[in-house]
């Protein structure tokens, strides 16, 4: 199933109220990290590619957004897939599951088209990649925000995607829970071909897939590159933090 | 006490509430899910009987469904009876009147389905339909088993629509509150409280039995 990674090229143009999203870029990495503070864009960007939001782009946006040469949105050609039909999965923030189904259920919910063994094969193998499978009988009511998690990107990924997209989906995990989560996603997105888009606040997640990052501010792309260049200002900002509070806690009698 | 229009009322309320019950799902998920201009003229179509006057509507639906238009005489040929001063052109009027009180409560408890949600599905690649059926619907059922109440009592009661369109011809048109405005108009009084009494009776306890399903789930909630 190894392949060269699909590359993700997109520009757009659009207003969402006074906010202003213009970029335009290639993601040839099979794993690139979005960094940004909140408001920086993320969650916007990362919905016009899985093709939500479609009435917000509005009369005077463009929107364009091509995933392995295949065409997902042209707004000045009127194309525009529906998120279904993307072959693209979006987890965000607030896991949204389903309320009135088993996590069962809600895993096996986009493979209408697969037959019963097939399918619960696959809600197995997922939420065992996930380690949700003690969960498979709960009802999401029932569930912690680290567990609800954890079952929505399952859910994401069941139907086998061509680009993930994450949107700070580990937020309710602790450190290393979300590590050696991230751990299995990266060989399953690596063995499965899926090219992943994570958009985060945390230098430290950009750091840690060891992959390309995107900086975004305030609408805009402001550098793309490898992690230590990129992120070069933050790492330092994060390190006199750290070593002036290991400064102070020195200090203390 | 007339059990024969007091039956034929339940009928007429029944199939009016199952008829619109088809109709007001799709209609409230085209309102809520929809885009573009035409939803505000749908909009204002399905909350028109609200506002006008049910003899108006009575009105235009005799004019319409009888011998003057080519449409009411289509429907004539094609029954082999005019639908005025029938059973069945009751429930078509009853279903345009009541449409509102189907249609409301069902999109407002669709729109209170968290979007988030919704994008879930979409990009499960849920189409409309299913999106309605696997989320909307089972995440609205009490606002659709509201609709149904409100439905069916709105029809029991009404006057307007079915004297005009109906007439008041026992067994096929005579409905409880037309029995109701006889009883009156010849000073039986007694009688008249009996029928009164009983289309109260069944609208306050239909409203109870409502609130208080909504305060139970409420509650757990």
């Amino acid at each position: 199933m190894h392949g060269a990674p699909a590359v993700l090229e997109f520009a757009l143009d659009t207003h969402h109220g006074s906010f202003r999203l213009t970029l335009a870029t290639r993601f040839t990495s099979a794993w690139t990290v979005i960094f940004g503070h909140s408001g920086a864009g993320k969650s916007t960007l990362l919905r016009l590619l899985a093709g939500l939001d479609r009435a917000g782009i509005g009369r005077s946006g463009t929107v364009r957004v091509i995933h392995g040469g295949r065409p997902l949105t042209d707004s000045a050609h009127s194309i525009w897939l529906p998120p279904g039909r993307r072959q693209t999965a979006l987890v965000a923030q607030s896991p949204a599951l389903f309320p009135h189904l088993s996590v069962r259920a809600n895993v096996a919910y986009g493979l209408a088209h697969l037959d019963r063994a097939t399918c619960n094969q696959r809600v197995k193998e997922v939420l065992e990649l996930v380690g949700a499978m003690n969960l498979i009988d709960r009802r999401p009511p029932g569930l912690s925000g680290g567990e609800a998690q954890r079952v929505a990107l399952a859910r994401a990924l069941a139907p086998g995607p061509k680009l993930l997209l994450l949107d700070e989906p580990f937020s309710a995990l602790d450190g290393p829970a979300a590590d050696a989560l991230l751990d299995r996603l990266q060989a399953w997105v690596r063995q499965n071909s899926i090219q992943t888009v994570m958009a985060t606040h945390e230098a430290a997640d950009a750091f840690a897939t060891g992959a390309e990052v995107a900086l975004l501010q305030e609408g805009r792309l402001a550098a793309l590159g490898p992690a230590e260049q990129v992120l070069a200002q933050e790492r330092e900002r994060i390190a006199s933090r750290l070593s002036s509070g290991a400064a102070r806690i020195s200090q203390l009698p | 006490m007339d059990w024969q229009a007091f039956f034929l009322s339940l009928r007429l309320a029944g199939l009016t509430t199952a008829i619109l019950l088809v109709v007001a799902i799709p209609l409230a998920a085209m309102l809520v899910l929809g885009r573009g201009r035409w939803l505000a003229v749908l909009e204002a179509l399905a909350a028109l009987p609200l506002v006008l006057p049910p003899t108006v509507l009575g009105f235009f639906l005799l004019v319409l469904l009888g011998p003057r238009t080519a449409f009411g005489r289509a429907i004539t040929a094609l029954l082999g009876h005019p639908l005025a001063f029938s059973f069945s052109g009751l429930v078509v009027g009853s279903a345009i009147y009541s449409l509102p009180f189907a249609v409301q409560p069902i999109a407002a408890g669709f729109a209170a389905v968290q979007p988030n949600l919704v994008d879930a599905a979409r990009l499960l690649g849920a189409g409309s339909a299913r999106l309605v059926w696997t989320l909307l619907a089972p995440l609205a059922r009490r606002a659709i088993v509201a609709a149904a109440v409100l439905t069916f009592l709105h029809t029991v009661g009404e006057f307007g629509v079915v004297l005009m369109l109906g007439g008041d011809i026992p067994g096929a048109t005579r409905t409880l509150s037309i029995v109701l405005y006889n009883q009156v108009e010849n000073f039986d009084y007694a009688a008249a409280n009996r029928t009164a009494a009983l289309l109260l009776g069944m609208s306050v306890l239909a409203l109870i039995a409502i609130y208080s399903s909504n305060a139970r789930s409420a509650r757990r909630a």
